[in-house]
């Protein structure tokens, strides 16, 4: 009967009538049973007839008979989705139009389950189409979602893929996968060595995924030693580090070459269960408060039968000196572990050169931050000799010039490009006011200009929290500015890093040309190296103080709107820098941009260095670079590059 | 030997002052007191005053290294709350091991030595995922090995970091920032998990005192006040019989010309370097006093910002006098946490509400600016004025 029907059924659909639609709903109505119970044997026959047909629906249908979100209807057998509308009803809805069928009691309906065998068919039926699909982009998606989680059926229909790929780029990317999944599932041993083999110089995750699997060990245990080449590694029991010396005789004991070890947990229920008028085996159960008691204890139990037998730290040292413990491979062919040692090795070296070179770019740019936050400060304790504590507080403030910007100006790009004259020009007037209003006052008083510059740091924090609140405002990058530079799956570094450490070698440039090369410069280091004999030399100092205080506070601006492209923006951004900006004043030396560029790269790359060795935590990081700076002014107390002269002399 | 103490007297009138008001006031608290008095002060106000005292001992603390000694120090917080977590080691310790000894009573078994232990690690260190004690706990169950440590651990901090620093004449704003920096190491490496202190958790429960659950906590304030009041009272003396000393006179040299006292040939470095480290101890006491009324420390405790705090309160008071660093630490204190605390009324300016809350922190800002600009001398300042005039 069925044969015959089915016969029919593809007269129908060679008879090429002119409505796909109904044609797809009637092969559903006519492959009915096989649907809602396929099995094996009848499923790729009904998988091919609905794959004739080209187009969204006969994959959506097959998805979501897969994904078994398929039902059907006990009296007609009808087929559709359903969505759960309450404990008893279902709304039902249908595959080809999404439309609603109405809502459906559930007793009277039912899911289709294929089994995991019918499953796989469907599943490797569906990348195989997808596979040979003409529309690129479904060929391009397919071969992701393989990528994504291969499996062996798809190795087959892949190498056929790559036979009628016209498209180059993609051939190149399927033939590169199907290596990947030869390397996991490929039986025949020359040819899985040859795909290991290529991938020598292959920095990719995905290719590390598939290749270290095949190390695997799993921990076994002997009486005699393990045969050579199957097994990673013997583990000194001498000096373990995986498990300690019960867990590995718990491992004999489940052998069953052991018998079992006795916790102090144990036998401290074993204790209580033999409790008899307040004691156990005659000794009474206050005293049985130290380990020795208890033991006595135990041994009486043990030898009126009343508990197991304990076994002696010596039984449990013998038992594992005669145990050889062995991570063995899963993998069987000796041949393949040593092509993928040796392929792995070379892939190591490859990758912790790459590492290497991710740790300096990361460095660079830490440093660059350093450098942009630091280099504010230097100016103005160089030529003035006064440390000012609020410039945390103006990086803060460049920050949320940047915030407000871009909430009167849309466009990212233009507000960016925008923010930085702003903030600049903001926190410029800002350092001119205070240095007039209070600094002036004090340049005999360093040290009580650190304390006036406290409260101003201190005031100016409480009100941007009153502006602003305490939430976290968003600076939002360009997207020219998102994503990262990626030059291989090891190394990358985000382009808004990037950007910031063009922006620091800009204004490094800037500041030395303004410095080295103009006359505000000349002034400016005349009243740096000695003010009293610049003023006798005609130049103002007090102009020249206030005009490099501005211009000290207003890179810090400018390195507020770089900071809050990548941190957030709170009241409190500027204490997450200002210790670090002075370290690196301190570090590198005072009075000078080369010496705050030698503090940022040092700083940045130590603390970088040491996040290497523990990467976990950035917090120990952060305490032992602390350490080592005031360790490193044993040595240089100047700084790295320090002046000579007058100036250095407090 | 009379007679000296009585020249002491009259050449400080200020000590007999200080000494009359401080007895004074603790005679008052007292008496007010719910537990001795009549009650008209409630417990919590008593544990406000009695941290109070503590802060002002600090504060005296700072003045001496500060305001005699010319060394501008950003750390000596960090040495306060580090004299707190040594002695709430040893109260959180004890605590627990009663909650735990308590708790075993109804079991079957005695618990032994070694249950006991582990059950008190699983119940301080639970919160960082840890049950095992460290080694700087060690002594946690000594209360005077632990008392012993609340000077030995800050003191030894600040040795070897004092040493370190005026070693290689590090001076000046250098100075101050490089405290800074060991605060900020400090505060980071407590912020750890695995640090053995509880990371930012911090220790908690320290008003609890072991072993006397059963006096209520009105009369556990009184008797903190009252070992607060004469702690201060005690440092209040030393650092004036310092002060007073030939010992002041080289420090305030120092203060005034590093280089002009080294070329009179005094060793300048050692004379900071004790300083330094007597005024670290001095902080850390202060602290292990405070932190059993506060209840609780953490790490947040200890940030460089608190340091930065202290110096205001000397620097409101007045410097290079003692009593001017217990008037700042006191007015200061006490303004700022009944500002800050929401009982103060806002003031309506008609178009907008001023919340003290939100404001305060600004005015503090604002007048630690002024007073840094126009009166260096601080509160203390006005006291030389009044003076002045009764001895025309």
């Amino acid at each position: 009967m069925q044969l015959i029907l089915k016969i029919i059924f593809f007269m129908l659909i060679f008879s090429n009538t002119s409505n796909a639609q109904s044609k797809f709903q009637s092969l559903i109505e006519y492959q009915n049973s096989n649907i809602i119970k396929p099995s094996v044997k009848t499923a790729p026959f009904v998988i091919n007839s609905i794959q004739t047909f080209n187009g969204e629906i006969s994959n959506k249908f097959l998805l979501a008979w897969q994904l078994k979100k398929l039902w059907y209807r006990k009296d007609d057998y009808s087929i559709f989705l359903v969505e759960k509308h309450s404990n008893t009803e279902y709304a039902t809805i249908d595959l080809e139009t999404g439309k609603s069928l109405g809502l459906a009691k559930k007793n009277t309906i039912k899911q289709i389950k294929p089994n995991s065998g019918v499953r796989r068919l469907i599943g490797s039926a569906l990348v195989t189409s997808q596979l040979n699909s003409s529309i690129l982009i479904n060929r391009i998606s397919s071969l992701d979602s393989i990528g994504r989680n291969p499996k062996a059926i798809h190795l087959q229909p892949l190498r056929n893929a790559i036979l009628k790929e016209s498209d180059t780029n993609l051939k190149i990317q399927m033939e590169r996968l199907e290596r990947i999944l030869s390397v996991k599932f490929e039986i025949n041993e020359v040819k899985r060595i040859e795909a290991i083999r290529s991938f020598d110089n292959d920095l990719s995750l995905d290719v590390r995924a598939s290749l270290n699997p095949i190390l695997n060990t799993t921990l076994e245990l002997s009486k005699s030693p393990p045969k050579q080449g199957t097994y990673a590694q013997i583990i000194d029991m001498k000096n373990p580090s995986k498990f300690n010396r019960y867990q590995a005789y718990d491992m004999i004991v489940k052998e069953g070459w052991a018998i079992k070890y006795i916790t102090s947990e144990m036998k401290r229920s074993s204790l209580i269960e033999n409790i008899k008028d307040g004691e156990v085996s005659g000794i009474k159960i206050k005293n049985l408060h130290t380990n020795l008691s208890r033991d006595l204890a135990y041994s009486r139990l043990v030898n009126s039968d009343l508990a197991p037998k304990d076994v002696t730290e010596s039984q449990i040292q013998s038992a594992i000196d005669g145990t050889f413990f062995y991570e063995k491979y899963i993998e069987k062919s000796p041949n393949v572990i040593l092509a993928t040692q040796q392929t792995l090795n070379k892939i190591k070296t490859k990758v912790y050169i790459a590492r290497g070179i991710d740790l300096f770019l990361d460095a660079l740019s830490l440093a660059s931050i350093f450098f942009l936050a630091a280099i504010g400060l230097a100016i103005t304790f160089g030529v003035m000799g006064v440390i000012n504590m609020a410039h945390g507080e103006f990086i803060m403030m460049g920050a949320y010039t940047g915030y407000l910007v871009q909430q009167y100006i849309p466009n990212y790009t233009i507000s960016i490009i925008l923010a930085l004259p702003i903030a600049f020009a903001v926190t410029f007037f800002a350092g001119i006011l205070m240095e007039r209003l209070i600094i002036r006052h004090l340049y005999h008083r360093p040290l009580e200009t650190l304390l006036a510059t406290f409260g101003v740091s201190i005031a100016l924090q409480q009100l941007a929290k009153n502006i602003f609140g305490t939430q976290a405002r968003p600076l939002t990058s360009p997207d020219w500015l998102g994503g990262s530079m990626i030059i291989n799956d090891v190394i990358s570094i985000s382009w808004i890093r990037v950007a910031i450490l063009c922006l620091s070698i800009i204004f490094f440039a800037l500041l030395w040309f303004t410095l080295n090369k103009t006359r505000l410069g000349l002034e400016t280091r005349a009243v740096t190296q000695n003010p009293q004999m610049a003023a006798s030399m005609g130049i103002n100092p007090h102009k020249i103080n206030m005009l490099t205080f501005g211009l000290g506070s207003g890179i810090a601006g400018i390195a507020g709107v770089a900071i809050g492209l990548f941190a957030k923006v709170t009241s409190e951004l500027g204490n997450d820098y200002i210790v670090q900006s002075f370290m690196t004043v301190v570090v590198g030396g005072v009075g000078n941009i080369w010496g705050t560029l030698a503090g940022a790269a040092m700083i940045g790359f130590l603390q970088k260095s040491i996040e290497w060795f523990n990467p976990s935590n950035t917090l120990a990081a952060q305490t032992f670079m602390i350490v080592f700076i005031i360790i490193f002014i044993q040595f240089r107390p100047r700084g790295i590059i320090a002046l000579k002269g007058r100036a250095a002399g407090d | 030997m009379k007679s000296v103490l009585v020249k002491f007297l009259i050449n400080n009138p200020s000590v007999l002052i200080f000494f009359l008001i401080l007895s004074f006031i603790t005679a008052f608290i007292t008496i007010g007191s719910e537990a001795f008095g009549y009650g008209f002060i409630s417990t919590s106000l008593i544990k406000v005053l009695g941290k109070t005292l503590c802060f002002c001992l600090l504060a005296i603390a700072m003045d001496l290294v500060w305001g005699y000694c010319g060394i501008l120090s950003l750390g000596h917080f960090a040495f306060f709350g580090l004299g707190g977590y040594m002695i709430g080691m040893w109260l959180m310790y004890e605590r627990t091991k009663l909650i735990v000894i308590e708790a075993g009573k109804n079991a079957e078994l005695p618990m032994t030595i070694q249950e006991v232990q582990n059950a008190i690690g699983a119940q301080i260190f639970g919160v960082v995922g840890g049950s095992e004690f460290p080694i700087i706990w060690a002594f946690a169950d000594f209360f005077w090995v632990q008392l012993f440590l609340v000077i030995l651990v800050p003191g030894l901090l600040a040795l070897v970091f004092g040493w370190l620093a005026f070693r290689s004449r590090v001076t000046g704003v250098y100075l101050s920032i490089l405290t800074q920096a060991m605060t900020l190491a400090l505060a980071l490496y407590l912020f750890q998990n695995d640090s053995g202190l509880r990371g930012n958790n911090g220790l908690s429960g320290l008003q609890n005192l072991p072993g006397l659950e059963l006096i209520p906590q009105s009369i556990i304030s009184i008797w903190f006040f009252w070992g607060s009041a004469a702690a201060l009272g005690l440092g209040f003396i030393l650092i004036k019989l310092i002060v007073e000393s030939k010992l002041g006179n080289i420090i305030r040299g120092i203060r005034d010309n590093e280089q002009r006292m080294r070329f009179l040939g005094y060793n300048v470095e050692t004379y900071k370097l004790f300083i330094f480290t007597l005024t670290a101890i001095i902080a850390a006491i202060a602290g292990a006093l405070y932190y059993p009324q506060a209840g609780i420390i953490n790490p947040a405790e200890l940030t460089p910002i608190a340091s930065i705090y202290l110096a205001v309160w000397v620097a409101i008071g007045g410097r290079g006098r003692i009593y001017g660093a217990v008037i700042g630490a006191t007015f200061v204190s006490l303004l700022s946490s009944w500002l800050t605390g929401g009982q103060a009324p806002n003031i309506s300016l008609g178009f907008i509400e001023l919340k003290w809350v939100d404001w305060w922190l600004v005015l503090l800002g604002i007048s630690f600016v002024i007073v840094t600009l126009y009166a260096p001398k601080g509160i203390g300042g006005l006291f030389d004025k009044f003076t002045k005039g009764i001895s025309k």
